[in-house]
């Protein structure tokens, strides 16, 4: 007993020491840790905070808080980039060396997919999706809040690799045998395991609850031939997550098995297969790139259709497009790994598969074109984002299909051609799909519209970067160019290449500061959203005022047909009369303690496996379970109704009339 | 079924009576959905290494057809027992939900222990998970469905106090309902393990 309680493990791996670059992280942590203290208590917030924020089980203030952690990902993903960068501006740099830079590469690619871009998204749906298919919440608003706490709980944990324990450092897809005890051993690895296994459980949570939303909550009228494209797309993903996520989870929890406890599931030595990793961590991965470019697509389709004032052409066929991308994205996982030894029966047949993906996806950018086509379009900056993600997301696709091909992959798999493509898939697509919904639904947010010629600066800076940073990979790639190396010699015609990416990089890290500053800049100074409709939308998120109120409608809407807000402002128009309505008090679900204190258990939990603590381990285990029968036992009592005169109050001053 | 319960039109049994009942069980329906792939990858990666013991030994050597035919019984018996008590709870009758619901417990925790026994011998003939490819697969798929049992059994009791000072309303209800899926839902993953592991493994 005594030897389990107060065994501590890699003792010697506790802090990370050596570099002038992490004792700086250090302090820089420990100031900040203060500073925010110092703030909180000074001015007397730490009530507000507890309150308003992390009890909150409003789905408007979680798609916030998820913003909000997105956005600092992006920021530490983005530093992870530009460090790469400046270590390949020039042939034998030193600026990282090898070890540090394996680390920097996957935490790259972990935190860009699974910290920045599935909390953009999901940050997206929860502010837009109740008030797109007029609901007053999600079906499960105190799950909603698990999920995101969850989430945070394993970012949290992810990111304090750096300076507690060393970071991971066998790439995003951690491969066995690389990322197996006997090649990788201390915590780094563990770190990648635990962070993604309690943030992935908050993703499948996230899943089944908008599955439940969308399916169980439409306003009345709404049939699912009437909803908006967006939570067609998020429907859609739901299902995808619900499909894909276990998988991952099993995944991480036989590795974590193996490293931690011994077993041999990918082992050589004790008859495990390594293989079996790869296939079950695309099983996994490849619907999960799906997952996070359907909703992207939805956004698109939304912003298409307002800006070009049209409705958006091709409705149904869209959602078939989608809903045959969805089936396909769990039948071409091989297309990974052509090159690991499947035979030509396998690889071709995945090849097929995966060129098929084309054919939805085309479709699709057919469809946007046609939108397009005789509307009056309206540069407004997230048309500008949805304009420029056709050219990109195009160039990337094209370049998809060429590495469909299974014998031409042979000379591009795992070089630079290969990281081309996915970021021009991946930023293309999903980075210009968030940030084009971000300021699309920043007014919705926070009541005031970012300034647009900000806007167009970040669009422009970014753009044009991105395309310099990333052509150049194409073409070193062809040349030969191998991913994940961290420094070349000379002479092999890289050079000019890849300075010119790194410029990009830097291009795009403008692109983003100026965004950031736009946002700090419009809430001083942009202009206010009063009438909640500030672009003229098409969809009933925009009858509501900017910010919603807490209940989104007083009334909840009745639905006569697709963009039922722009039924209803045509009605109005031609002055048909509105029906009188009825107020009623409305039920909500109260603040709850449980999401937060559960997902601080995790946290533990999952910092004592790391270290193969195991006590720690069992503590943080045991504790989030004591949390959930608390949670079970305390399972009513949980609404309260917001009465008729508090409705009507905040409605007249919002400026409506009830 | 509900129909002969009630003449009514639009009767519906308690636990669905309120929208948060329906959505909360539907959201449950997708749960397990989600429980079924997770159990499918163990499954699958349980039949890629099968044949991989690395020179020990094989399921035809360890498995005892008498303790899993037992650990059988048991747990198709306690789906049954737990049908009942779900059925007893929609005829208002506590008698009947605590009686059947308590053999259902005594009926799981019957299998658990003989599933920790026989694990435990296991680990006694050298014979532990991490002898081999195949014992690690094995015993993670079995211990998963023998977690699920576990935290099967901590939930109904949980449910049972409450019903306890609660007695049946529709937050009890539903959990009631919620459990009693769960706990079929185990039996069906059981019937799987018992086929094609077990089975198939002494054949």
């Amino acid at each position: 007993m005594k030897d389990f309680l107060f065994n501590f493990k890699m003792p010697e791996y506790f802090f990370v020491t050596g570099d002038p670059l992490i004792y700086g992280a250090y302090v820089s942590i420990v100031l900040v840790s203060l500073g925010i203290l110092f703030v909180l208590t000074y001015y007397k917030k730490w009530g507000w905070l507890w309150r308003e924020w992390l009890t909150t089980v409003d789905h408007k203030k979680i798609g916030i808080l998820y913003l909000l952690a997105a956005l600092l990902m992006l920021f530490r993903g983005g530093v992870d980039a530009i460090l790469m960068r400046i270590q390949l501006t020039a042939p034998s740099l030193n600026f990282l060396d090898a070890d540090h830079y394996n680390q920097i590469f996957t935490t790259h690619g972990t935190i860009m997919i699974l910290f920045m871009a599935m909390p953009f998204l999901i940050g997206l749906m929860n502010i837009a999706i109740p008030l797109q298919i007029g609901a007053r919440d999600v079906a499960f608003p105190a799950l909603n809040a698990v999920s995101f706490w969850m989430f945070a709980a394993g970012a949290m944990l992810f990111n304090i690799s750096f300076v507690l324990g060393g970071s991971p450092d066998a790439g995003w897809t951690s491969y066995t045998p690389l990322a197996g005890n006997a090649l990788d051993p201390g915590p780094g690895q563990n770190y990648y395991l635990l962070g993604l296994q309690i943030s992935g459980i908050g993703t499948l949570v996230t899943g089944i609850n908008f599955l439940v939303t969308i399916l169980k909550m439409r306003a009345p009228g709404m049939t699912l031939w009437k909803m908006p494209l967006f939570s067609w797309s998020t429907l859609i993903t739901s299902v995808i997550i619900i499909f894909a996520f276990p998988v991952l989870t099993i995944a991480l929890a036989l590795l974590t098995l193996d490293r931690i406890f011994g077993f041999h599931f990918f082992t050589l030595a004790g008859g495990g297969s390594p293989m079996m990793w790869a296939n079950l961590f695309w099983i996994w991965g490849h619907p999960e790139v799906y997952i996070v470019i359907l909703p992207a697509f939805g956004l698109f389709s939304e912003i298409f259709s307002t800006f070009a004032r049209k409705k958006l052409f091709g409705y149904k066929a869209m959602v078939f497009s989608m809903l045959s991308i969805s089936a396909l994205s769990f039948i071409v996982w091989v297309h990974h790994f052509f090159t690991m030894g499947s035979g030509p029966w396998v690889n071709s047949i995945f090849s097929i598969t995966t060129m098929l993906i084309a054919i939805p996806t085309g479709v699709k950018v057919f469809n946007w074109l046609f939108t397009l086509y005789k509307g009056r379009i309206e540069f407004t900056t997230p048309m500008l984002w949805a304009l420029g993600f056709i050219p990109v997301f195009l160039c990337g696709g094209i370049t998809g299909v060429m590495l469909s091909s299974a014998p031409a992959d042979y000379q591009y798999h795992n070089s630079y051609f290969l990281i081309g493509h996915f970021h021009y898939v991946l930023i293309g697509g999903t980075v210009y799909g968030c940030i084009a919904g971000l300021i699309y639904y920043w007014p919705k947010m926070f009541g005031f519209i970012m300034n647009e010629r900000l806007g167009k600066w970040a669009f422009w800076w970014f753009t044009i970067g991105f395309n310099m940073c990333f052509i150049p990979m194409y073409i070193v790639g062809l040349k030969g160019m191998t991913r994940r190396m961290y420094t070349y010699p000379a002479g092999l015609g890289w050079e000019s290449w890849n300075l010119i990416a790194t410029i990009g990089a830097f291009g795009m890290g403008i692109g983003f500061m100026i965004l950031v500053w736009n946002m700090y800049y419009s809430f001083r100074k942009g202009q206010r959203d009063t009438t909640g409709d500030p672009w003229n939308g098409r969809t009933l998120e925009w009858m509501t005022s900017s910010p919603a109120a807490e209940y989104n409608f007083a009334i909840i809407p009745k639905v006569k047909g697709l963009d039922a807000f722009h039924l209803i402002k045509k009605e109005k128009a031609a002055g048909v009369k509105e029906e009188e309505v009825e107020l009623k008090p409305i039920h909500m679900p109260k603040g709850e303690a449980f999401p937060v204190v559960m997902s601080g258990f995790m946290f533990i939990a999952g910092f004592g496996f790391v270290f193969e603590w195991l006590q720690i381990g069992a503590i943080g285990v045991l504790g989030s379970i004591i949390t959930m029968i608390w949670r079970s036992f305390n399972d009513y009592d949980r609404d309260y109704y917001i009465p008729v005169e508090e409705v009507r109050k905040t409605e007249l001053a919002a400026g409506r009339r009830v | 079924m509900e129909t002969t319960t009630s003449t009514t039109k639009g009767y519906r049994p308690m636990e669905y009576a309120s929208e948060e009942g329906r959505l909360k069980i539907f959201g449950f329906w997708i749960f397990l959905g989600a429980e079924i792939v997770l159990f499918s990858t163990l499954f699958a990666t349980y039949f890629v290494l099968v044949n991989q013991t690395a020179g020990g030994p094989s399921g035809k050597e360890l498995f005892e057809i008498k303790i899993f035919a037992m650990e059988t019984f048991l747990l198709l018996t306690s789906s049954f027992t737990c049908g009942l008590a779900v059925l007893a709870m929609r005829k208002q009758s506590k008698r009947g939900y605590f009686g059947w619901m308590g053999v259902t417990l005594l009926l799981g925790l019957g299998f658990l222990i003989l599933e920790i026994e026989e694990f435990a011998m296991l680990v006694e003939m050298n014979a532990g998970p991490t002898r081999s490819a195949f014992l690690s697969a094995f015993f993670t798929l079995v211990g998963t469905h023998g977690i699920h049992v576990t935290l099967g059994i901590a939930w109904v009791t949980g449910v049972m106090i409450q019903v306890w000072k609660r007695g049946f309303t529709p937050v009890t209800s539903r959990k009631i309902f919620m459990t009693g899926l769960y706990w079929h839902f185990l039996d069906v993953v059981w019937i799987f393990l018992f086929s094609t592991i077990y089975l198939l493994g002494v054949a």
